[in-house]
């Protein structure tokens, strides 16, 4: 079987009267090396798009572009459904925390520290309770607001941090999966709650993932970043049988995909 | 200064707190040590130990260029404490941008600067053999606290707490995941520089008193004694705060009856605190 070459190294799909996030013409330079050239993407309301490519690739990078904590050169726009743009606001769940277990900071500090000036070593803010409780409530965690951070689990942090990104509710969401240290239950949890709250809130997502089963299953477009520049983009099956992405990744796992896929469109035609 | 006086002869009438210098020190504690609970905290929390150590080490650079320049203009009457200050700052601004760059873990960085400080301020005071003039300052001197250093201390004070009330929250978020304090709003590299230097002020400022060999424990014991216990950021401060202080006021009290260094006293009670908790820690789970 032959495999095509990605013709579509730019993801740009967005068009009017829907509301979209676009990147245009990223780069980084980091001592006079560049790290990201030429990066396109735009993100539409409701799209989960998943960065995948080989360590070292850049996906980190481009992240932290994003969020704006090293320089870049090129764009970051929101446009909204009325065509107008603005910076879009974001909301940012990260791989880990620094801290170690022992750490005394609860989830009710966490969260009163992003929420408020108020010193949380002094005093909450009387509603704080209730407004954290809710957020929790999102991403199924009330029960974990007293506890310590260094005592959830990895999926439980997972989903705290997941609640914390979302009030107030971002124009563009960036999950950057964790490595390791979350069960697989823990993880198909997380990503349920992801797709629910796409779904509910029309979120755009930017999830950078090393899991590709997981990207196959919730991701509908994938950017394969490579090179230093996203190489290829498209929808899961087009991207994952791609001559590059296969090099990168190996012919086993694309034709697992493959054959994964095909029961799948299977199983639907019989029902 | 009278009020403070007549206050202490009302509440502590004791033949030891009849002294002036008693009087100063007590006051001195009262300040000093909340503030070393409270920043405290934040270093335990950021793994900064190291970090606060290596600022004690380099005052002894800073004493030397006091020395140096003291001798250079005369007239100026250029006090140590300033040129500590401003070579501390300097040290401590100079770490922040190397580590940046990326080349080294922040240990090793740290420990460089650390060490080539302690070696150039030995340099300039050993110069003709003049380093027991100097020794006073390793072991430190709570006792001869005047009441300009109390005036000084208590404008620190003031605004130590403000900032602290400032902008807490925002370099808790920006300690656990730059990242996530930027995806909010926060400056993190200006919250992470302001911290920095405020630690340099407080440990320059309180260096003469405790004593450079030992000041980074006051700072590091009270938080890492009530990390044993408290469960919230709350807790945690509460705790660390009266830890420093019952600390401070028995081991100055400790310190006049035994006759030894107070810095030294106060640092060997946190340490029972610490043993102390640790055992409740073990105990409770």
């Amino acid at each position: 079987m032959k495999h095509p070459i990605c013709v579509n190294s730019d993801c740009k799909i967005c068009e009017s009267s829907l509301c979209c996030t676009k990147i245009n013409n990223f780069g980084v330079k980091r001592s006079g090396i560049e790290i990201l050239k030429n990066v396109n993407l735009h993100i539409h309301c409701g799209d989960l798009t998943a960065v995948i490519g080989p360590n070292g690739a850049g996906k980190s990078t481009l992240l932290k572009a994003i969020l704006g904590e090293i320089s870049h050169t090129g764009e970051l726009q929101f446009l909204d459904a009325n065509n107008g743009t603005t910076k879009p606001s974001m909301g940012y769940v990260p791989q880990k925390l620094d801290l170690d277990s022992t750490s005394p900071t609860s989830v009710l500090d966490l969260f009163a520290a992003a929420y408020t000036n108020l010193p949380i070593w002094f005093t909450y803010p009387k509603k704080i309770r209730e407004r954290v409780r809710e957020s929790l409530a999102l991403t199924h965690g009330e029960h974990l607001i007293n506890k310590r951070l260094g005592e959830l689990s990895g999926g439980e942090l997972q989903r705290v941090l997941l609640a914390l990104a979302l009030d107030p509710v971002p124009h563009l969401l960036l999950l950057d999966e964790p490595v390791s240290g979350i069960d697989q239950k823990g993880l198909e949890l997380f990503y349920q709650t992801v797709s629910t709250l796409r779904k509910n809130y029309d979120l755009s997502i930017i999830l950078v993932s090393h899991d590709l089963n997981l990207v196959a299953e919730y991701a509908n477009r994938v950017a394969f970043v490579n090179n230093r520049t996203i190489e290829c983009c498209g929808t899961p099956q087009e991207v994952f049988t791609n001559e590059k992405v296969i090099q990168t990744f190996g012919l086993d796992w694309s034709n697992r995909f493959q054959r994964v896929e095909k029961d799948r469109v299977a199983n639907a035609l019989l029902v | 200064m009278h009020f403070w006086y007549s206050l202490v002869d009302l509440l502590l009438p004791f033949d030891w707190m009849q002294y002036g210098f008693m009087k100063n020190a007590l006051l001195g504690v009262l300040l000093v040590t909340p503030i070393f609970g409270l920043l405290g905290t934040m270093i335990v929390n950021n793994k900064m130990a190291f970090f606060s150590d290596s600022l004690g080490h380099s005052a002894l650079t800073g004493i030397a260029i006091g020395v140096i320049l003291g001798n250079a203009f005369p007239l100026l009457n250029i006090k140590p404490i300033w040129s500590m200050m401003v070579f501390s700052v300097l040290i401590t601004i100079a770490i922040l941008v190397v580590k940046e760059a990326n080349t080294a873990s922040t240990d090793t960085i740290i420990g460089v600067f650390s060490s080539s400080a302690v070696a150039l301020g030995l340099v300039i005071l050993t110069r003709n053999g003049g380093f027991n003039k100097y020794s006073g300052y390793l072991i430190g001197d709570f006792l001869s606290i005047s009441p300009a250093d109390l005036l000084l201390l208590g404008i620190v004070f003031v605004l130590v707490i403000l900032l602290w009330v400032l902008i807490f929250n925002k370099l808790l978020l920006a300690s656990m995941n730059p990242s996530l304090a930027r995806s909010r709003g926060i400056k993190v590299k200006q919250y992470e520089y302001l911290f920095a230097v405020m630690m340099a002020v407080i440990v320059t400022i309180s260096i003469q008193w405790v004593g450079i060999l030992i000041i980074s424990s006051l700072l590091v014991i009270p938080a890492a004694s009530s990390r044993n216990i408290a469960k919230n950021m709350r807790q945690y401060h509460i705790y660390s705060v009266l830890i420093a202080l019952v600390s401070g006021l028995s081991g100055l009290i400790l310190s006049y009856f035994w006759g030894t260094a107070t810095g030294a006293t106060i640092v060997l009670i946190t340490s029972g605190f610490f043993a102390l908790t640790f055992g409740l820690k073990l105990r409770l789970g």
